[in-house]
């Protein structure tokens, strides 16, 4: 169980980029976050594990306080919460598999990644976490020699190496093609369903939220404007989100 | 809008002003500078610079084996009133022989010279010998006999000043080159200057890069900008540096004593070499376990702490034994190479720089590493203990390392002008240093945390800054002062310069690299380290080859010249041709230099496309 307690953010320059938010995330549900650009839904995934200091407001995981956890903490709180970015955020000139692997970093020790080391079990694993998302031959190739659809599977190969209980996804889809876009979330959903993991997940377009989320939260300048069912989201709830002139497409 | 650009009077007028004002500095710049063409015109400068120009352009590179044909030909000046001749030299049809018409003239006069029999195609000087002796190596006279096919000359030559009543002389020197071309002795210094060169500039460089890549990312905002800790943990670093310094020298030099104390020989010295990195090994594999699910007791910790020092100590010593062969087995190998004995030169110098730096690298290390642990302690004290509790400590630790900064600084300026008055060098600066601490806790919140990451990052870029604009070439005079004159000084100056210069561009590449994959290998729970080794080095490999390959030519470049002030190489060389006025010889460096630079560019060239 996530719950997030009053959640609010205020950057250097002044900008409210999230307003006192709270909702909570049930183990294992499939949550998707929508809202305009610079509704927030980044600053909310990023607070989460803390890649973003909230100013205010607390996140409760399982319990556990993570905006009141130290360094140490802080680490093992993040190995257990796997990302994935818009633009997928590969080293691009390092190979494939050790992109993989870094999703091991939290776990081996810093001393041994000096040496650029990960135990054998780690690169097996990784081959495996490659193959599941479809792309075992391509282990050994540099990471930007690969295309988009097939780099953002790295990055969910990445996030899997970390064994998480939680999986953010900060707009997995929005640099593919529709038909690329379909095959990333079956993956996501795939992890979810079978793996029991939560994911949360930010989304542009609301045919992907009707298709795969179970619950829905809109943010709008910084507030949640939104909570609930997908299906629930009809064309007056739709102009609160996205405003007055806003048009349904797709 | 509305259109601004419509011509005003007063635009006009400003333009004028400026120009007017441009004019001005400029006509200044002329005066300063001194620019003057009446010199260019004078004869006296335009005859030099013809002739060195005419030097330089004739490198003494090769040169020929000569032969000599001479001949002395009698002649009095001015002719003798009694009417006697000069008394005519015998010689046959096949040998060289000279005549004169007249046999004898006053002086100032011309006289006619016609050579025969001489080799054909040689040239050679032709000169007044003056006084009676027909050996005197004094020779007065400007021509210059060209003889033809038939080995003929004829010269007109104008007598000197020159009056004795005995026989002086006439002497023509035909010379001609035979045999095949071979190398000049300047060809030879050369030579060996210019490798000097090229290695110098190598290792400068090499040195350099080494030390540039550490200092460039704590110069590095983006990676800096996020370091930040509480007071109680900066306080207790900088604590940290000073005692673990002190600490690991004495360690280190108790090892160095151990390890002296067991002696040269050779077989103890390969045991332990060999043995000690394999203990090593074993004592981290079983204290740094690859991967832990979970936190490991505290018992487990402190063991895993005493190994890990036990393996640090056991490491050094191994460094020390690895010194000591490298010395005893580079000095046998010296005397036995032969014309490989440099790699034992090598060995030994090797050898005698490992065991030069082992204690400072040890005193390094532990201040770095107590200052780590300190501050890791001060951190997870300033989570968990209460506010008030943390104030106090805050008070007390940050007044004592204030104390301690301030305290070491006043020695080092003690140190350097010898004020000898501990009032102002040791309790004055302790005291100011101990109320800034005080004045700092009290006035920062308790758990607050200070951006500890953007302060080092401003001093380190200050720091680079300064030793940037000091040139590599007065940076050589202060170190041919430390070293001697040689080519080591010039390593040195060149190689430090590299460093600051290299840390500054390396920087900059660090601070543009993608801030993606950083923010995406943080999220898997990175420490600082991981990241940069994940996810910052992948990124600057092309830009930091193409940096490093960038001042390799300019080290060679700098290389040439570094010799202008006793830094070894070329440059030494050329300049005493130039002082010396053997425009032949500085010719053949400066050839030489423009050949090594442009075949280094090319080189660096070359491999900086096939890199990237």
């Amino acid at each position: 169980m996530l719950q997030i307690k009053n959640l609010t953010k205020i950057y250097d320059g002044g900008v409210k980029a999230l307003d006192n938010v709270s909702f909570e995330v049930p183990d294992g549900q499939f949550l998707a976050v929508i809202g305009l650009s610079g509704s927030g839904k980044s600053t909310l995934l990023r607070c989460i594990n803390r890649l973003i200091e909230p100013t205010e407001g607390q996140i409760i995981w399982n319990g556990e306080d993570i905006t009141a956890a130290s360094q140490d903490e802080m680490r093992r709180i993040r190995r257990k919460i796997g990302m994935v970015f818009q633009h997928f955020n590969l080293v691009h000139r390092s190979k494939v598999i050790t992109n993989v692997l870094a999703g091991r970093l939290g776990y081996v020790n810093p001393a041994w990644s000096l040496l650029n080391r990960f135990p054998k079990e780690d690169i097996e694993k990784a081959l495996q976490q490659l193959k599941r998302v479809g792309i075992a031959e391509k282990a050994y190739q540099r990471a930007d020699e690969l295309s988009g659809g097939q780099q953002q599977r790295v990055g969910i190969a990445r996030a899997l190496m970390q064994d998480p209980k939680m999986v953010l996804a900060d707009e997995p889809v929005a640099s593919l093609d529709p038909v690329l876009a379909h095959s990333i979330m079956t993956h996501l959903e795939d992890i979810n369903k079978n793996d029991g993991v939560s994911v949360l997940c930010s989304l542009h377009f609301l045919d992907l939220v009707h298709r795969y989320a179970d619950r829905v939260v809109a943010l709008n300048e910084g507030k949640l404007v939104f909570e609930g069912l997908p299906k629930d989201i009809d064309d007056k709830k739709f102009k609160e989100i996205y405003g007055r002139d806003a048009e349904r497409v797709g | 809008m509305k259109n601004n650009k419509k011509a005003s009077p007063w635009n006009s007028i400003k333009v004028g002003l400026f120009s007017l004002l441009a004019m001005v500095i400029f006509a200044y710049g002329f005066q300063i500078t001194k620019v003057n063409l009446e010199e260019l015109r004078s004869e006296n400068r335009q005859e030099s610079l013809v002739r060195v120009t005419r030097a330089l352009a004739k490198p003494e590179i090769f040169e020929y084996e000569q032969v000599e044909e001479i001949v002395n030909f009698p002649i009095y000046v001015p002719c003798p009133t009694d009417g006697s001749q000069a008394p005519v030299p015998e010689h046959n049809a096949t040998e060289p022989y000279i005549v004169l018409t007249p046999s004898c003239v006053n002086p100032g006069e011309i006289i006619e010279v016609e050579g025969f029999n001489f080799a054909p195609f040689t040239v050679g000087p032709l000169r007044f010998i003056p006084g009676s002796d027909v050996t005197n190596v004094v020779s007065l006279g400007r021509e210059n006999a060209e003889t033809d096919a038939d080995g003929h000359f004829l010269v007109s030559m104008k007598i000197p000043d020159r009056t004795s009543d005995d026989v002086q002389y006439i002497r023509a020197t035909l010379r001609r080159n035979v045999g095949s071309p071979h190398f000049t002795q300047t060809a030879r210094d050369t030579w060996n200057k210019i490798v000097e060169t090229v290695f110098l500039a190598l290792l400068a460089t090499v040195f350099g890069t080494v030390l540039a890549i550490p200092l460039s990312f704590i110069a590095a905002r983006n990676l800096m900008k996020t370091v930040k800790s509480p007071l109680t943990s900066i306080s207790l670093s900088v604590l940290g540096w000073p005692i673990g310094i002190l600490i690991g020298f004495i360690a280190v030099r108790w090892v160095g004593n151990l390890s002296a104390s067991i002696g040269s020989n050779a077989w103890v010295n390969l045991a332990s070499i060999l043995l000690s990195p394999i203990l090593a090994w074993i004592g981290l594999r079983w204290a740094l376990p690859q991967e832990e699910i979970n936190r490991p007791s505290q018992t487990v910790r402190l063991e895993r702490l005493g190994v890990i020092l036990l393996v640090v100590l056991v490491s050094f010593y191994g460094l020390f034994q690895l010194a000591s062969l490298a010395m005893s087995a580079g000095k046998n190998l010296e005397a036995s190479l032969g014309s490989f004995s440099f790699l034992g030169y090598f060995l030994f110098q090797v050898g005698d720089i490992v065991a030069i730096i082992t204690p400072a690298l040890g005193a390094l290390a532990a201040g770095g590493t107590l200052s780590s642990f300190l501050g890791r302690l001060g951190q997870q004290g300033s989570e968990r203990l209460p506010v008030s509790g943390i104030k106090i400590l805050n008070l007390i630790l940050t007044t004592v390392a204030g104390a301690t900064v301030l305290g070491l600084v006043g020695q080092l300026v003690e140190w350097l002008y010898q004020i000898g008055e501990p009032m102002y060098t040791l309790w004055g600066p302790m005291a100011v240093g101990a109320g800034l601490g005080l004045l700092l806790a009290i006035l920062s919140k308790p758990k607050e945390s200070l951006p500890i990451g953007m302060v080092i990052y401003s001093i380190t870029r200050t720091f680079l800054n300064a030793l940037r604009s000091v040139e590599a070439l007065v940076m050589a005079i202060v170190f041919v002062i430390a070293v001697g004159i040689g080519p080591f000084a010039g390593v040195m100056a060149l190689g430090l310069h590299t460093i600051v210069s290299l840390a500054k561009l390396y920087s900059e590449q660090v601070e543009s690299i993608l801030a993606g994959p950083l923010e995406a290998i943080e999220a898997t729970g990175a420490n600082r380290l991981q990241t940069i080794i994940y996810a910052v080095i992948p990124q600057i490999v092309p830009p930091y080859i193409s940096y490093t390959m960038y001042r390799w030519d300019i080290n060679v470049r700098m290389s040439t010249i570094i010799g202008f002030v006793g830094g070894g190489g070329i440059g030494f060389l050329l300049q005493q041709n130039i002082n010396l006025l053997n425009y032949r010889a500085a010719s053949a460096q400066m050839l030489a230099i423009a050949i090594v630079v442009a075949t280094m560019d090319y080189i660096s060239s070359a491999l900086r496309e096939k890199v990237i």
